[in-house]
């Protein structure tokens, strides 16, 4: 077989040549020596490596730590860690249960003011933030708002921005300022008290500024670079502030990646992810492993979970699936649908004592062994 | 035993629904009687244990086939309902058709055009998984239709009252309505559900018979008593046969609708339970003695259910389980075994013209060590080997039969450790008979089976055939996983003493006598002596550099290694610390060598030998090296003492004033942050920022602690430091928690700060946060804690504790989910990753084809090619 050199390896041999000068007949030399390197370490085929890659990864998580929880920065921006991470990238959860962002800057904005300027632009404030007291007046029929003027400064929230907001957003009812308060008054005169419930909730989250789902900013110097960490996550309207550098803001929401970036994107995203959560706990797992894992996630062009649902969920074997979990579930679906189990997966011929086509499974004897002893000449397959 | 040549594989197997007239043809019976037995203790005809069905006495053959017990599986047997039953498993797909069609002309609801649209839309679909999803759209599509476009009929809302019971609008669908309605679903319109209709009918959910185990799947028990046991589903179909007889005979007596509905919905109930006795909403089913019935499906389900005990794992002959202790003695790829064991295992060998001589030395021996157990005729028959017929076997002993045994020296045996949670959990190892009862394992070869001796015990299996033998000695022997797949460094290496001896032994002034020298390089198995290099006061002395390098093949190697104190301008050979190790040729010119270079996980050197000269010197070097370790040990001597963590008064003294010094300083913090003139760090709270300050610098007390402790004994003959500094056992750290100074006690990463209403423990005033109040230790293991750092120190002990039996089946399940779900990956000859169905994951197995076991090569030729000029 005829398998070029992986570019990463001739990349790095070139740039060896260069450095010492080398010839091309020497450079030459060096590639067919690397090369005989290469051949003599390639995979074996027929390996089981989908399991050497399961294990791998599974095995160090006796290693992991169940602590949760990395707190960094203003009370509230956390990271699950360890065990509780990993377990939740391979599940493909839907939403990671602490969604944060990386914000990076382009050039003219790596400063520390410009950074603080975008944070507070990213920063979702509702009405709860800036308000000391959301009261309903049930005799009179209405809402009235106390503002925090202090924190309306603090947070960089004008007055006409409120109301714009209650304007858009709540158009039933009519707006009215007092000193402090605001005053929403329903334009139907016959209001339920239930209405003026929901109406009070909807104007406690009403969304006045900022980016829907960004409930923290940290400004934050790394290595000689001023970035934004936040907690929530909301990369599509992120991408679209002009001060961000799209290239490398990034999410550790796997989903949102795949919706924004696409699916490759999101490959890369629980590489990296799987990768840094192990190499945090000082776990070394060959990259490779990583990547299979990714890959078959990823593979069908969603993101599969490695569970009952997911990626098991999915397999064309009845008996594979059944004997993981809910067999029950798949034998009575397989009888609906009229699924045949062709016996190509592992665990339908480990049911049937055959063996596995895998490993040294999957070399056949050319000739076969008829019922006298003698061979009946070459079987087809 | 000749094992018969399997010709005929197992190609598929097809999932279909049972129809009525399956049921009727695979069934040999019918059951009619609810007894089980006649007054002479005969199975009754027509009764649950029919004879006809197969036999479950050995002493009787089956009526129908004439098989034994041992090879007749038994046969069905069937009854007919009285009246119709629903199938709870399938009224998922009752539901949906009873939605999805119309209430009067049982066509589904949907306009012809668009039933051709989606039917072509089914029968394109690549797979069946895809096909599940498309009939799933549809039924979302349909199931709130109001109005039938072929008879314009106005349909009304099916309900389903969990587990069983359909209501049109308020009406009860009784199962005869429901089987009407769905057998007038014509076929075309099945396949649109999912259902295909050669192969199943939508009515086929709702039984009119029901099959009948044979009794080979639910034998009886005969207790010694001579009691008869029936087994639970037994029970069970006797309440639904009893059942069914009373609905028959009430029926034909013309009994009351509502007598005949009760005993309708108490037949539904038991054949609910009989197919699944879990179902939420309906009372479980009970044995007389209160325990749940176990029926088919808590026999399918769950860990101790069939695909998991039974299908999926499997059980073997030809192993043993015993516990291990270690014997340094013996090959890191051999195995121990006890003369019993090795005395009841047997090996399976074909005679030939070549070993005849051999397999009748093995007979003539019997019952000696080590004799043959059995002999087998090429016709298939076993002959258990005695003295007494001895005689006879050796007679008839020709090429061709096969000779079980005994287990010996030299045979491949698997090894095994649980939890096995990679596969170096199983390596092939070699025999090595032993007396007394334990299985012994060499110290170096516990690390991939992460075993110790306080109690482990050990799975080993003997392969039996040839074609095994060969696949465990080639591809899972011990010399084949020096290196883990998982990363590529060496799993299997020096630990402990060995690590210390060679670390000893390298220091640059340790001598060896030439006959102490002489007989460990014999036990290192090297017989060519290298001259003596030392004489002094006229004696002969080995370095221990060049005793070293007898155990090192020709290698050349470079690097510092732990001892490396990172000097701004390095020494090289010249260090003064040993840390520069220098290996030219297979000769240790410079440096000592500790963990870094030959322990598991770490080991460069071990590496670099498996780079440039393979597995074998790799193997063999490790063999050299443990042996040459523990034996210099073993000559040179080492243990430690209490009187290993004493400290001059001096030190003492300094190392209080220091614990002082950082203990006022977090005083100090305390003041300026309560007087709130603490600056906070950027993205923290104050209190955070004062948490953070007052750690960090009772961090660097202790740091600092470890540092006096270290200068004061500062003797490098005290072996805990040697072990330390070697990286055999235990840290520098470890040595200061004896002698000075335990430090602080964090928990999840912070103070200890849980306990009482703002104080950890009622010894101190609300709100104190100085160190000894969150858990500073300021006293040495060895002077001893005072009770409150003690409950402190139990505090982080208890929560370890807890975080790893959390853990453990937590990461259980995570291994078990990943591995199901990529055991089918497999990497095919053109390096391309594929699945079971050949769907290629990826083109190139890890973007460059490269085994993680061995990648490091390519990147040691490499960086060889950078270094070089």
């Amino acid at each position: 077989m005829n398998l070029e050199l992986p570019p990463k390896i001739l990349e790095e041999i070139n740039r060896i040549c260069e450095e010492k000068k080398l010839g091309k007949e020497e450079k030459e030399k060096i590639i067919a020596n690397v090369r005989k390197a290469w051949e003599s370490c390639l995979i074996t085929p027929g390996v089981a490596i989908g399991v050497v890659a399961a294990q791998s990864i599974g095995e160090p998580g006796t290693q992991l730590t169940m602590r949760t929880k990395l707190t960094s920065g203003v009370g509230e921006i956390t990271i699950t860690l360890g065990l509780p991470r990993l377990i939740e990238i391979l599940d493909a959860k839907k939403e990671p249960s602490t969604p944060t962002m990386q914000i990076y800057l382009k050039k003219e904005y790596r400063n520390a003011e410009d950074a603080k300027r975008v944070a507070k632009k990213l920063l979702e404030i509702t009405c709860k933030n800036i308000a000391d007291e959301i009261t309903i007046d049930l005799i009179e029929k209405r809402i009235e708002i106390l503002l925090n003027l202090k924190k309306m400064k603090a947070l960089g929230v004008r007055f006409d921005e409120v109301n714009a907001a209650l304007r858009n957003l709540l158009k039933a009812f009519k707006i009215r300022k007092k000193e402090n308060w605001i005053i929403l008054t329903p334009k139907r005169r016959r209001i339920g008290v239930k209405e003026l419930y929901d109406a009070k909730n909807f104007v406690e989250n009403l969304h006045i500024k900022g980016i829907h789902g960004i409930k923290q900013v940290l400004p934050i110097k790394e290595r000689d670079e001023w970035i934004i960490k936040t907690s929530g996550s909301n990369l599509k309207d992120v991408l679209k502030l002009k001060e961000v550098d799209p290239t490398r803001t990034i999410t550790n929401d796997i989903f949102e990646v795949a919706r924004v970036l696409g699916i490759e994107a999101a490959r890369n995203m629980i590489v990296e992810e799987i990768e840094r959560t192990l190499s945090e706990q000082g776990v070394v797992v060959d990259i490779r492993h990583i990547l299979l894992i990714a890959d078959l996630m990823c593979w069908s062009g969603r993101i599969r979970g490695v569970t009952r649902y997911g990626i098991t969920g999915e397999k064309a074997s009845v008996l594979t699936r059944a004997s993981f979990e809910i067999p029950l579930h798949h034998l009575v679906e397989a009888s609906i649908f009229n699924e045949i189990d062709e016996f190509r997966s592992i665990i339908p011929n480990v049911i049937a004592n055959q063996p596995i086509p895998i490993g040294t499974g999957i070399p056949k004897l050319i000739y076969g062994v008829s019922e006298d002893g003698g061979n009946r000449g070459a079987k087809e397959k | 035993m000749e094992q018969e040549i399997c010709r005929e594989k197992i190609a598929g197997i097809e999932f279909r629904m049972l129809s009525p007239e399956m049921i009727k043809k695979m069934a040999v019976v019918k059951i009619t009687s609810s007894e089980l037995y006649d007054a002479d203790g005969y199975p009754t005809e027509g009764g649950l244990m029919d004879p006809r069905m197969g036999s479950i006495d050995p002493a009787l053959r089956c009526r129908t086939c004439g098989g034994s017990i041992n090879d007749c599986p038994g046969h069905f047997g069937y009854i007919e309902l009285a009246y119709p039953v629903i199938h709870v498993e399938y009224v998922p797909l009752i539901y949906n058709f009873l939605r999805c069609t119309c209430r009067k002309c049982g066509r589904i609801l949907m306009s012809d055009e668009e039933c051709e649209k989606w039917k072509a839309k089914i029968l394109k679909a690549e797979s069946k998984i895809r096909r599940k999803y498309i009939v799933g759209q549809i039924i979302n599509k349909l199931k709130n239709v109001k109005k039938c476009p072929h008879c314009h009929t106005i349909q009304e809302k099916i309900k389903l009252e969990k587990p069983s019971t359909f209501y049109e609008g308020n009406k009860q669908l009784t199962p005869i309505d429901v089987r009407e309605r769905l057998e007038k679903v014509p076929d075309q319109d099945c396949i649109l559900l999912g259902l295909d209709p050669n192969v199943g009918r939508p009515e086929w959910a709702v039984l009119t018979l029901l099959p009948i185990p044979p009794p080979s799947m639910r034998p009886t028990i005969t207790l010694e008593t001579g009691q008869r046991s029936e087994d639970d589903l037994t029970h069970k179909l006797s309440d639904i046969i009893r059942n069914n007889e009373r609905l028959y005979e009430n029926l034909n007596a013309g009994a009351p609708e509502v007598i005949i509905e009760d005993l309708w919905e108490l037949l539904q109930y038991h054949v609910t339970t009989y197919f699944n006795n879990t179902i939420a909403q309906i009372p479980v089913a009970r044995h007389r003695s209160g325990r749940p019935l176990k029926t088919l499906a808590q026999r399918i389900r769950g860990k101790d259910g069939i695909f998991r005990k039974h299908l999926a794992g499997k059980r073997v002959n030809f192993c043993a389980r015993t516990v291990i202790s270690p014997d340094p003695f013996i090959g890191i790829d051999e195995v121990g075994v006890p003369l019993e064991i090795a005395m009841e295992l047997t090996v399976p060998e074909r005679v030939n013209e070549l070993n005849i001589e051999q397999m009748k030395k093995y007979i003539e021996n019997a019952e000696n060590y080590p004799c043959a157990l059995y002999v087998v005729t090429p016709d298939n028959k076993r002959k258990r080997v005695t003295k007494e017929t001895k005689e006879l076997i050796l007679k008839e002993l020709a090429p061709g039969y096969i000779v079980e045994r005994q287990l010996q020296d030299g045979d491949i045996v698997l090894f095994n450790r649980q939890p096995s949670l990679h596969k170096i959990s199983i390596i092939a190892h070699r025999v090595k008979v032993l007396p007394y009862r334990s299985f012994r394992i060499n110290v170096c070869a516990t690390i991939p089976y992460n075993a110790d001796f306080d109690g482990d015990e050990m799975n080993l299996h003997v392969p039996q055939t040839e074609e095994a033998r060969a696949e465990a000695e080639i591809l899972m022997s011990v010399r084949q996983h020096i290196l883990t797949p998982r990363y590529g460094l060496p799993i299997i290496g020096c630990i402990q003493d060995y690590v210390l001896g060679c670390y000893l032994l390298t220091q640059p002034d340790t001598l060896v006598e030439e006959d102490e020298a002489q007989k460990i390089l014999y036990f290192m198995g090297i017989y060519d002596m290298p001259e003596p290099d030392v004489k002094k006061d006229g004696k002969r002395y080995y370095s221990g550099k060049l005793l070293f390098s007898c155990s090192l093949p020709k290698v050349n190697y470079e690097d510092k290694n732990l001892s490396c104190r990172k000097c701004e301008k390095c020494k090289l050979e010249k260090c003064e610390y040993g840390a520069y190790v220098k290996i030219r040729n297979g000769k240790l010119i410079s440096g000592c060598i500790d963990a870094k270079l030959i322990a598991p996980e770490k080991g460069f050197l071990i590496q670099k030998i498996v780079n440039d000269l393979g597995m074998k010197e790799a193997y063999d070097f490790i063999q050299k090296v443990s042996m040459l370790g523990i034996l210099f040990l073993q000559y040179h001597g080492s243990s430690i003492y209490i009187s290993d963590t004493d400290l001059p008064p001096e030190a003492i003294k300094e190392i209080k004033e220091e614990i002082r010094r950082g203990v006022e300083k977090v005083d100090r913090l305390i003041e300026i942050y309560r007087k709130g003139e603490l600056e906070a760090y950027p993205g923290k709270t104050l209190e955070e920022t004062f948490e953070l300050m007052a750690m960090m610098e009772l961090n660097r007390t202790r740091n600092k602690v470890a540092q006096i402790v270290e200068k004061y004994i500062s003797s490098p003959n005290i072996p805990t430091l040697q072990m330390a500094r070697s990286g055999a056992r235990g840290s520098l750290s470890n040595l200061a928690s004896m002698a000075a100074c335990v430090g602080q006690q964090n928990l999840r990463g912070l103070r200890i700060r849980r306990g009482y209403k703002e104080r950890t423990l009622p010894h101190f005033e609300r709100g104190d946060l100085s160190a000894a109040a969150r858990g500073f230790i300021t006293h040495g293991y060895k002077a001893g804690l005072t009770p409150i750092e003690f409950f402190f120190h139990s505090i982080v002990g208890r929560d370890s504790v807890m975080d790893t039996s959390l853990r453990t089946p937590r990461s259980g399940y995570l291994q078990r989910r990943l591995v199901n779900a990529l055991q089918d990956l497999k990497v095919s000859y053109d390096l391309s990753v594929r699945d079971s169905e050949n769907k290629i994951v990826q083109f190139i197995y890890g973007e460059d084809g490269l085994d993680p076991t061995f990648h490091k090569i390519v990147e040691g030729v490499i960086n060889e090619l950078r270094a070089s000029t």
